[in-house]
């Protein structure tokens, strides 16, 4: 009796199987759920862009109508891989124009785009729906434009934090009147002023338009019109929040507000006077996302806005907002998820020691929910961590930055092994953490031996030896993404742990003790992993013992990289391993 | 050479011919804290002095393409904190409109912003030569010129067995004081004047420096000193 169920059903069953980590086991099971789970699946999820060749995934998803990449490592973010490592979307979209023309959405983040590029997406595509690029670069304001005019069906256009060539805010013109399906769009990190009348019209002729985030450039009494156009609006990035308006302009401001009945999440408020914190009053008890991590006002403001949102789930805030202030949003928001605290100055010296550990503290204390932190602080001690990490046994992400380096607990002048080992011990489920300040081995002991889901790990300045990564790599069952700069081990525990480094996605270590020897071992023993050297002075030119400045190891099946720049090395780049004194091109 | 890098080995040793011995191979020894066999080997740690800053041109570009100049960080350390560039391009716009008002406006409607964003609370900044990272010392903390001095040893030259300091090459103790190490304490004062450490009485010392400096001796020549001849005697010794 053939007990295989028809591939029709198994179609159908599969439609019901959303989570991409779930539709990965499916395939797992047998060739024939393989062929019909890659059949069905719609929404396909590439996280590292080199870890498959572009070819390679749009064989396998022919119905393939959403693609999400991911390019450059996370360290990326903080300037720490050169401009022209790599991470280009173009191949990528060359390759989907040819065989998935049927695509309808894609998603980048950390990715090389042109406005080759951008053009290529609006002629190849003839459904698309949905762009949204994350800290992508190398496209000017002339390719939005050509997205624009040429996708008729546009719902989400969405720049984030992007590096933008920005000549000017024409490119809004560009929407043709027939455009009516607009549902989100953020164009908040450009820097030129768009025409006002023309993000009316749009706004008007976009009865489902959603989610708006303007720049900077849009003033508060542009605002004002365009609001008064779009009172359906659910989430909403403000422009500049700092115009002298008069009274009667005020008032009709704050009558706008008012009518925001659906608005769920509010951003931008650039440089916000404080006179202008009551317009916002009234939006507050709907909001369950705020962010006012550009917000430059002072914690009594800050304090009177957030004591009015007791259903905030989601809240970005500088350190301007104090413990004072974060023991308001403690007594207030007692939905709180997640907390994001960022420093007000650029520099280290500039750090705002009424934000101590304390404010974090409170939180922990008082809202049940919080499973998600980013705090960036000038000073910790361990008995904050131990208490955290007692309170709050829910916590999936924790990144603590303490911003001076190497900084013992204040109180105790001890290193913030204990009190990592707390947070690690109680958090179960953790699976994101960074952490920061005085750390000696025993601190990666302890992560080692308890962060059991950890998935991602940042470590910056800490530790003693190889021990460290020891404890890491052979501790961390679940570890994904490691990256790790400026701390003093060498090649010992990288090696000993190769096998490890296919388990995971991708390890980062820069300005650390690893020697050019000690990559090309492991190049050679790994041949599943890409290893890249990154590296200004050619590391061929050096003894192999000499340390080079950056390593960047993933596991892939696309085998080397065409695209290296000079100042990347892998073994494929000279195959014969141990001849040395090659000059590279 | 290529025979040096053993490729057909068993997987679970693998043998290096450069100068790392792995002893017994196995994870299993690894109980000993900087104990024997391939744990007593350590990297170096590097400091962002030992390389060009191959990051930092990038910021300068990347901000500049954004439209602000990039902050000036007061340590050499690229991409620390680890802030994403367009907030870092936010506060650099930030605090250069704000030098620009101070230049313009009178004081006062700055007060409050001033007061909430740049109470030190003594702490003061401490360089050392040689160390790209800066560190701060909460001078509130200290009592005397050698709980101070002893601070700092323990900061920048931490002497705890199977640590590192900093410098990853010092492990005797500094003597910071008494001009008979390499190095000295050095401080600038408000007149901006940089002075030994160690002249004035403690209160009047924490009441006029701004910050420390451990400097290299042989660099510490001609430095005013209120306490001329025995003193200098001393710190004139040869490293």
């Amino acid at each position: 009796m053939d007990l295989r169920l028809p591939s029709k059903v198994l179609e159908h069953i599969f439609s019901f199987v959303d989570s991409n980590e779930d539709r990965n086991s499916v395939s797992l099971v047998c060739k024939s759920w393989f062929e019909t789970e890659r059949l069905t699946r719609k929404r396909v999820f590439v996280r590292n862009c080199y870890a498959v060749t572009p070819a390679a995934v749009a064989r396998r998803f022919p119905g393939m109508r959403s693609l999400t990449l991911k390019g450059k490592p996370h360290f990326a973010d903080y300037n720490l891989v050169p401009d022209g490592w790599g991470g280009y979307a173009w191949p990528w979209i060359e390759a989907m124009a040819e065989k998935s023309p049927s695509l309808e959405e894609l998603r980048l983040k950390r990715m090389v785009v042109t406005d080759e590029c951008l053009e290529k997406i609006a002629a190849s595509f003839k459904d698309f729906k949905v762009l949204v690029l994350t800290s992508c670069e190398g496209f000017s304001t002339d390719g939005l434009a050509a997205i624009a005019v040429a996708c008729r069906n546009l719902t989400e256009l969405e720049l984030r934090e992007c590096i933008v060539e920005d000549l000017g805010g024409d490119w809004l013109s560009y929407f043709p009147e027939t455009l009516t399906s607009l549902v989100s769009l953020d164009f908040s990190c450009l820097d030129s002023e768009v025409k006002l009348s023309d993000l009316e019209r749009l706004v008007s002729r976009s009865p489902n338009l959603k989610s708006l985030k303007l720049n900077r450039a849009v003033s508060l009494h542009a605002l004002g019109s365009l609001l008064c156009l779009a009172p359906q609006l659910v989430e909403l990035g403000t422009g500049s929040f700092s115009d002298k308006l008069d009274q009667e302009a005020v008032s009709k401001l704050a009558q706008v507000f008012t009518e925001l009945k659906e608005l769920k999440s509010l951003s931008g408020l650039w440089d916000v006077l404080p006179e202008y914190i009551p317009l916002l009053y009234s939006v507050c008890p709907g909001l369950t996302s705020l962010n006012l991590s550009y917000a430059t006002v002072q914690m009594p403001d800050l304090v009177e806005l957030l004591s009015r949102c007791s259903n905030l789930q989601k809240l970005w805030v500088m350190d301007l907002i104090e413990d004072k202030g974060l023991e308001v949003v403690a007594s207030s928001c007692k939905e709180l998820r997640e907390l994001r605290v960022f420093p007000s100055g650029a520099d280290v010296d500039e750090t705002n020691v009424a934000l101590t550990e304390q404010g974090l503290v409170y939180v922990s204390e008082a809202c049940p929910n919080l499973e998600s932190v980013l705090y960036f602080c000038a000073q910790f001690t361990n008995a904050a961590l131990v208490t955290i990490a007692k309170n709050r046994p829910n916590l999936k992400c924790f990144r603590l930055c303490v911003i001076e380096p190497f900084a013992s607990d204040h109180e105790t002048h001890q290193p913030l092994d204990e009190g990592f080992k707390a947070i690690v011990e109680s958090c179960k489920d953790l699976q994101r953490l960074s952490v920061s300040g005085l750390l000696t081995d025993k601190a990666f002991e302890h992560i080692g031996r308890h962060g059991k889901k950890l998935k991602m790990l940042s470590i910056a300045f800490a530790g003693d030896s190889d021990l460290m990564l020891h404890h890491l790599l052979s501790g961390c069952e679940s570890l994904n993404k490691l990256e790790i700069r400026d701390c003093p081990f060498g090649d010992t525990a990288l090696l000993e742990n190769a096998a490890k480094l296919e388990t995971m996605r991708s390890l980062w270590m820069s300005s650390c003790g690893v020697s050019f020897g000690a990559c090309k071992l492991l190049s050679e023993k790994m041949p599943k992993l890409n290893v890249e050297v990154i590296d200004e002075h050619s590391p061929e030119t050096r003894p192999d013992s000499s340390p080079v400045e950056k390593i960047y190891i993933y596991r892939t099946v696309a085998g080397p990289r065409m695209d290296m720049p000079e100042f990347v090395w892998t073994k494929h780049k000279n195959p014969e391993i141990g001849v040395s004194h090659l000059a590279i091109e | 050479m290529i025979t040096e890098l053993e490729m057909g080995k068993a997987e679970s040793e693998l043998e290096l011919g450069l100068g790392l011995s792995l002893g017994g191979g196995t994870a299993a020894k690894i109980g000993k804290p900087g104990g024997g066999g391939a744990w007593g080997e350590r990297g170096r740690l590097l400091t962002a002095k030992d390389f060009p800053s191959v990051g930092s041109k990038r910021a300068a570009d990347s901000a500049s393409h954004a439209g602000a100049s990039p902050p000036r960080s007061s340590s050499q350390v690229v991409g620390w904190p680890p802030i994403g560039s367009h907030r870092m391009n936010s506060l650099a716009a930030k605090s250069a409109r704000e030098e620009e008002e101070a230049g313009k406006k009178k004081v006062d409607d700055d007060e409050p912003k001033d007061v909430a964003k740049k109470v030190q609370v003594g702490f003061i900044k401490v360089n050392m030569d040689g160390v790209a990272i800066g560190r701060k010392v909460d001078l509130n903390a200290h009592s005397s010129y050698e709980n101070l001095a002893q601070t700092l040893e323990d900061m920048f030259f931490r002497s705890k067995p199977g640590t590192i300091g900093l410098t990853g090459q010092f492990t005797k103790p500094l003597r910071l004081l008494d001009g008979s190490s390499e190095f000295v304490l050095t401080y600038e004062d408000k007149e901006g004047d940089w002075m030994l450490v160690g002249d004035v009485p403690w209160r009047m010392f924490t009441t006029s420096v701004k910050r420390l400096r451990v400097m290299k001796t042989s660099e510490a020549n001609g430095l005013a000193a209120r306490h001329q001849e025995p003193n200098e005697r001393q710190r004139k010794q040869p490293v």
